[in-house]
């Protein structure tokens, strides 16, 4: 969110309109929590639309959810997590400076994200072979109960965007890997990598809440 | 209110924003809120040309029971046409991203907004948007309504997901605009400007963004599932599939209920500047005025339901929002009043600007007090989808909003372009708008009450005379507006040089060359007063003061 580039490694000068360098930190850091309030909202609609369907169709959810394998979900749970933690050590050592160890973490969490992927692949192949897909798609013939498809709409609605997220994130992280490797970043400026943290910790905790309410229904 | 030393000013008039950098690239690609805004302002008013000529189309059609001017199907288009471009192209936009974009950061005395980059990718989300909703006018155009209502929005043949589409992306570029402001409200106050010296048009922007950031996202995931819906049939809004169009107008209320404050709190914010510089006196219930400001927001996103009184919602939530929905009307009137006593025993100047807010303060009131009737479930259920609702949706929206748009763009004018327009022919405008709008709409309230639905082509021979009279009204606004159009482009052609601050107002924007220079100030400005403190006259009043 910066609109001043670096001239020199570890150089950084604040933005023409802002009194100080933290005053443009604070800056991004306040629009960064914003932007993640309308991102809450966002998804917001897509959980109401779930609960509506759980009232609509208790039976029909609890037996479209045995679809899903909990283990994978599980098992992308703590992929996640872990990539948090890496997420949180690495927004620390930029404030303290540490290079390497930031890019490290960077690395890390980038690593988790791409399995992450790589397991939602699998499930989303499995759904494939399944043929159960969103909406006009799905050809399963076997889920007897009426409504069934609505389920997997909201499960690739959901699970979709939050993708979504995942993907962005990745270029996001892998731009400030980059630019934390060149030095650009130091213990007065490290504005993005915070930023970006802030990011990542909120898909993380959509996954928290999307993992339970789809998977573990009883 | 400030310190800045007024005697500096001349020295600045050679280099200003307009022609800081030359070029039309300069302007595409600025980054500076001045600029953004003037792109904002043509952009917008473009469409409201679109709109206008939609509108005048329909009044057209109306004019008497049985034209054949357009057949129904094409008269659906009309009427979607015209809401949708007004609401998501217009109003919305207007006030917040042109005129506030480029008085908010002088207000402050900042030299621009948090996020210039940002801002300036507003406006290209919005060009985007708004560009992929205006080209359906080429393919099969639109008719569901601008509310896009399920199922017909799912199963109609139009051109309706590249609107969908459009909507959804100029989303993105209204919750920029608010997060920007703010931030940047937030963190780019000059030194001594504390939030109780906070112009009252601040405090209306930084309430319409806290709405924009919270309500549009609900917008954008509602037209998402509803462009899923009509290209995989994903069925949560369908009731074919299973799903529940009343969950749809749920959403979409959730959004657009709200959206009708983020076009009209801009607006009050427009009418509180203008009302004290134009009085001389300082606001009466500056604290009252933010405060309302804000219970108006509140307020806003818990009332949504009485957009549903007839649609199948219970009993009980009718009462409920009902209820809520009449509270609207206590912040309303505090402001009103407010108003009123700035006013009281003032040395009021009869300017263009001045007479809009007496235009606003007639009509927004009677555009208020029929919300009271819509709000009353027995009475609503009798008028609901009448031409009651169209005059009162249009006395709010374009007696609020648009009027004080109107005002604004008077007062702001010199400030934008250091031209001064010529005041006969604002004058005879505004009467012609405010007289026009009279008679186009309050037909409309007495044809609602005797039960013309809205949105048919055609009508019982009954209700003639009433629509000829509206039709008439339409030619009245449209003359005021084009007579408006033509006395500010001569303007600025070769007006003459209208000074720094020629209504003599103390808020930070008018302590600066006009046109402003690139960074807003000549000297950083310190502020050691409130906004409105006209007693005893401190500043030297300009030339048209």
């Amino acid at each position: 969110m910066s609109s001043s580039v670096s001239t020199q490694p570890g150089e950084h000068h604040h933005a023409h309109h802002f009194s100080s360098a933290i005053a443009e930190f604070e800056a991004c850091k306040q629009g960064m929590w914003i932007f993640l309030v309308t991102e809450v909202l966002f998804f917001s609609g897509m959980f109401l639309a779930y609960a509506v369907l759980r009232v609509f169709y208790p039976d029909m959810v609890h037996e479209a959810h045995h679809m899903l394998d909990w283990r994978l979900g599980a098992l992308n749970t703590v992929v996640l997590l872990t990539s948090s933690l890496t997420m949180a050590l690495a927004v620390s050592s930029a404030q303290r400076g540490n290079k390497e160890r930031t890019v490290k973490m960077l690395a890390i969490t980038l690593l988790c994200a791409f399995m992450f992927l790589i397991v939602k692949y699998i499930e989303y192949k499995a759904k494939w072979e399944h043929g159960t897909l969103p909406g006009h798609l799905f050809i399963n013939e076997h889920l007897k109960l009426e409504k069934t498809p609505l389920f997997f709409s909201v499960y690739f609605v959901m699970t979709g965007i939050h993708g979504l997220h995942v993907i962005i994130g990745i270029g996001i992280i892998f731009h400030i890997m980059r630019r934390a490797a060149r030095g650009d970043f130091s213990k007065d400026y490290f504005t993005p990598v915070e930023i970006t943290g802030l990011y990542w910790h909120f898909v993380d905790l959509v996954w928290i809440y999307l993992f339970p309410l789809l998977y573990l229904i009883s | 209110m400030s310190n800045t030393a007024a005697a500096g000013h001349t020295l600045a008039h050679g280099d200003n924003y307009i022609n800081h950098t030359p070029g039309i690239k300069s302007w595409l690609g600025t980054l500076d809120h001045k600029r953004i805004g003037m792109m904002y302002l043509y952009t917008i008013l473009c469409f409201f040309l679109l709109g206008g000529i939609f509108a005048l189309m329909i009044r057209w059609q109306l004019f008497s029971p049985d034209s054949h001017f357009v057949d129904h199907d094409k008269y659906n288009r009309l009427f979607t046409y015209h809401g949708a471009i007004m609401v998501f192209m217009v109003i919305i936009p207007l006030i917040p991203a042109a005129i506030g974009n480029f008085v908010l950061p002088m207000m402050l005395g900042a030299k621009d907004v948090a996020f210039p980059r940002w801002n300036l990718a507003s406006y290209y989300v919005y060009l985007t948007g708004a560009l992929f909703a205006a080209s359906t006018l080429f393919l099969k155009g639109v008719d569901t309504g601008w509310t896009f209502y399920t199922p017909l929005s799912i199963r109609t043949q139009s051109s309706a997901t590249w609107v969908l589409i459009g909507a959804f992306i100029m989303g993105f570029s209204s919750i920029l605009t608010g997060l920007n402001f703010i931030v940047t409200i937030h963190k780019l106050r000059a030194p001594g400007l504390t939030w109780d010296r906070l112009p009252l048009f601040v405090w209306a922007l930084y309430a319409t963004s806290i709405i924009q950031v919270l309500a549009t996202p609900v917008l954008a995931i509602t037209l998402f599932l509803l462009i899923l819906e009509r290209t995989i049939g994903i069925g949560i809004f369908d009731p074919k599939l299973g799903g529940d169009p009343v969950l749809f107008q749920h959403f979409f209320w959730f959004y657009s209920h709200p959206a009708v404050y983020i076009m009209v709190l801009p607006g009050m914010g427009v009418i509180s500047e203008i009302i004290p510089v134009f009085s001389r006196k300082p606001m009466f219930g500056y604290k009252a005025i933010a405060g309302a400001t804000f219970g108006i927001a509140l307020v806003s996103f818990v009332v949504w339901g009485h957009h549903l009184f007839v649609s199948g919602q219970s009993e009980f939530a009718n009462f409920v929002f009902s209820l809520i929905t009449m509270f609207v009307a206590v912040p309303t009137g505090v402001k009103v009043f407010s108003w009123l006593g700035t006013m009281y025993k003032g040395s009021i100047r009869f300017n263009v600007p001045m007479l809009y807010v007496f235009s606003f303060l007639f009509v927004f009131t009677i555009g208020g007090l029929t919300g009271v009737f819509l709000a009353t479930v027995s009475v609503d259920v009798h008028l609901t989808d009448t031409y009651f609702v169209i005059a009162h949706f249009h006395y709010v929206m374009v007696g609020g909003t648009i009027f004080a748009f109107l005002g604004g763009l008077n007062y702001w004018f010199p400030k934008f372009s250091g031209k001064m327009y010529n005041e006969t022919a604002g004058k005879i405008a505004c009467l012609l708008v405010s007289l026009g709008f009279n008679v186009t709409f309050f037909p409309q309230f007495i044809l609602g009450t005797l039960g013309m639905p809205r949105r048919y082509a055609n009508y019982l021979p009954q209700f003639t005379t009433l629509n000829m009279v509206s039709t008439v009204g339409s030619w009245m606004i449209a003359a005021g507006l084009l007579l408006t159009a033509f006395y500010l482009w001569r303007a600025l052609k070769n007006g003459k040089p209208a000074g720094d601050n020629p209504w003599g107002a103390l808020t930070l924007e008018w302590q600066t060359p006009s046109p402003p220079p690139m960074e807003n100030f000549l000297y950083d400005p310190v502020v050691t007063d409130g906004p409105y403190e006209y007693r005893g006259e401190k500043i030297k009043l300009g030339m048209y003061a």
